[in-house]
């Protein structure tokens, strides 16, 4: 397959008439896992958000397996940051994972068996069985976290967007997320992930886009994630750039 | 055809209003709208007054369309407000609904004029409502609109929910959710247009508002919720009209949902207050309960399988007890412990007790203690089974590490040493 999973030519996004991402261009190949790195304010939920058409163009287009995003909907997952829904909603667990099947259902037709075991199964997979019944403010953000995965997995997609998977859970939530990330990513799907912690970069991540409010770089980590991008990614910000710096030097092979 | 005496009319009347209210107000309440509904029944004012003033009569048709139409000017008026200026939306809300109050209230000035002509007796009910004016053919609009409000909810619950509860995740999905949205506050404003002349301009709101706040009490899920709510606003609506005799019946109705809010927050199971503070005081007692007993079990520790008796003070130097004597009391009445004067000793019973608590207790300090990086998933200080609430690999893994150092003690129902220093004696 030489056509990219996901596209972007010329991206222009304004908010309020002003830009906050230029001109982007980049294509991301299938079957990668892809972290999205840039200090705050660098627009990478905005990437996403563009991505999925949350926020409008002022320019450019977005193609998903070759085609127009309206066409391709069925074929994206989405996760959302955890802070951007009511957590004290009157659901349970099951039914948040439920509305993963939402987007193929259609009008008017209600989750049935068929579905009601889709959202068991991907509750399964993110270990949350137990939990199913629970109304979701009652779990840890770890656990609120997974509940959004699972519903992401129960939407069957073949191109996943995720909006800070890692921020605010435990060490263990981390590394059980990773895994499957991992193993979506063994079944042939393409997953991004907006990423702050760049010491973890070279490890989780196959594929890395540098993001400034323009595109510094996009490519494989092995050759993208260097020293010298991030400079440009991260401008003057020297705490940052120690850090940055103090990552490689940690993942670099010790001859 | 059936007939109604008058007053049955009316309560079947209210009860339909309230219902449908208590649905479209449960979706405006979790949406945190539920200022807008207020907004839409104040500003419908002046729409009222205009549509009198322009037509010369008043009926319902074309008062409501009037009040519609004030009602969306004031909320396209905060969508202005709030995009175009510096203007937070609850001070956009309560400008432009006090500024449509205002404008409605002197236009009713206007038309108590006696120069103004038309029949304009009752047009002061849409200031406080007037449940008794009810004609059978609104009743039957009521019954209409109740009924494709309803099917609508019914039909579209999958669409609503995920709109209200993940606006960008149904969008992500392709659902038209500016569309959905505007769809939930139209049968608001349908809602509160038809309302306004049963309970009045200033309490539309609260129909709104309280049967949903008070179904959010009783239930965590959506559809029981819109159920419950529903319920709640038919018996706030009818029972307030039966109890009105010689009172304003609008106001009487809010008073009926206010009580019946009142209950729910107090009386609901596990949201209510009273639950809370009943779970509260359980648990404080079982603590107290727990405390004496592994205290009693620690002093009596070096001496097992003997259990010798233990005075109050060896207690008190331990720990803290608040409220002793009626601890002690409690213990021996559930034939824990046994005491006589100031000596105290475990009963077989209450040394099994102590044993299986002091268990659980060490256990749990063991695992915080090693496991502090997973454990914020899995504890839970509530439960006294470690065992079921930790995989069994890791408590067997727990017990052995501390068996091989020898503090997993056989007698006793296996009761691990504490990991750190008891202290006192």
């Amino acid at each position: 397959m030489n056509i990219p999973a996901f596209e972007v030519h010329d991206m222009t996004v304004a908010y309020h008439r002003r830009p906050v991402l230029w001109d982007i261009d980049l294509a991301i190949p299938a079957g990668k896992l892809v972290g999205i790195v840039g200090p705050n304010g660098a627009g990478k939920t905005t990437l996403i958000k563009a991505a999925l058409g949350l926020v409008p163009l002022a320019s450019g287009k977005v193609e998903i397996h070759g085609r127009s995003y309206e066409e391709q909907r069925h074929l994206i997952g989405y996760v959302p940051q955890r802070e951007s829904v009511d957590w004290d909603f009157p659901v349970t667990v099951r039914d948040v994972v439920l509305m993963g099947t939402y987007g193929r259902l259609g009008w008017f037709r209600r989750p049935g068996k068929v579905e009601r075991e889709i959202a068991d199964r991907c509750l399964d997979q993110v270990a949350m069985s137990a939990y199913a019944k629970r109304q979701i403010r009652q779990l840890s953000g770890g656990q609120q976290q997974r509940v959004f995965l699972a519903r992401a997995l129960a939407q069957d997609a073949q191109l996943y967007f995720l909006d800070e998977p890692f921020a605010g859970v435990d060490a263990a939530t981390e590394t059980a997320i990773f895994d499957l990330l991992n193993t979506m990513r063994s079944s042939g799907k393409t997953v991004l992930v907006v990423h702050h912690d760049l010491q973890t970069v070279r490890e989780y991540f196959d594929y890395v886009i540098l993001l400034n409010m323009r595109l510094v770089a996009c490519g494989p980590v092995e050759t993208t994630f260097t020293n010298d991008n991030l400079q440009k990614t991260y401008g003057g910000r020297l705490t940052i750039l120690d850090e940055a710096a103090e990552a490689i030097r940690r993942n670099k092979p010790l001859l | 055809m059936i007939s109604f005496s008058i007053s049955e009319k009316v309560m079947l009347g209210t009860a339909l209003l309230g219902g449908m209210a208590g649905v479209v107000g449960s979706f405006a309440v979790l949406r945190g709208r539920a200022l807008v509904g207020d907004m839409l029944a104040h500003a419908a004012l002046p729409g009222v007054c205009l549509a009198f003033l322009l037509t010369g009569n008043r009926s319902l048709l074309g008062l409501s369309l009037g009040a519609l139409c004030s009602g969306l000017l004031a909320v396209g008026a905060v969508t202005v407000i709030v995009r175009w200026t510096r203007t937070k939306e609850d001070a956009a809300i309560g400008i432009v609904l006090s500024t449509f109050f205002g404008l409605g209230v002197v236009l009713l000035s206007v038309i108590q004029k006696p120069s103004t002509a038309g029949n304009k007796a009752g047009l002061n009910t849409y200031l406080f409502g007037e449940p008794a004016a009810m004609l059978t053919g609104d009743v039957i609009t009521l019954a209409v609109v109740a009924v494709i409000v309803l099917s609508l909810v019914a039909l579209c619950y999958k669409e609503l929910e995920i709109v209200a509860f993940d606006t960008d995740f149904a969008r992500s999905q392709g659902w038209p959710t500016l569309w959905i949205d505007l769809a939930m506050m139209a049968a608001l404003a349908v809602v509160t247009v038809v309302g306004l002349p049963i309970v009045g301009v200033i309490l539309m709101a609260a129909m709104l508002i309280l049967p949903a706040a008070s179904a959010r009490c009783w239930t965590q899920r959506l559809p029981v919720m819109l159920v419950v709510s529903c319920v709640l606003g038919a018996i706030a609506g009818a029972l307030g009209t039966r109890l009105s005799r010689g009172y304003p019946a609008g106001a009487v109705i809010v008073l009926t949902a206010a009580v019946l809010f009142a209950v729910s927050l107090l009386f609901a199971p596990k949201r209510g207050v009273v639950a809370r503070v009943y779970a509260e005081f359980q648990l404080r007692r079982r603590m107290a309960d727990e405390h004496l007993l592994r205290t009693m079990f620690e002093l009596n520790e070096p001496h097992l399988p003997a259990t010798p008796p233990i005075t109050v003070q060896q207690l008190k130097d331990r720990r803290y007890f608040r409220g002793l004597d009626r601890l002690l009391a409690r213990a021996r009445e559930e034939e824990l412990i046994e005491y006589s004067g100031d000596s105290l000793q475990l009963t077989a019973l209450g040394l099994r007790r102590g044993a299986q608590i002091t268990k659980a207790h060490r256990l749990w300090e063991l695992y915080l203690m090693q496991h502090a990086d997973i454990a914020s998933d899995h504890v839970d200080r509530d439960a006294d089974d470690v065992e079921h609430l930790l995989p069994e690999s890791l408590v067997a893994q727990l017990e052995q590490e501390l068996a091989t150092e020898g503090r997993l003690p056989s007698i006793a129902a296996k009761v691990p040493d504490s990991p750190h220093d008891l202290g006192g004696g």
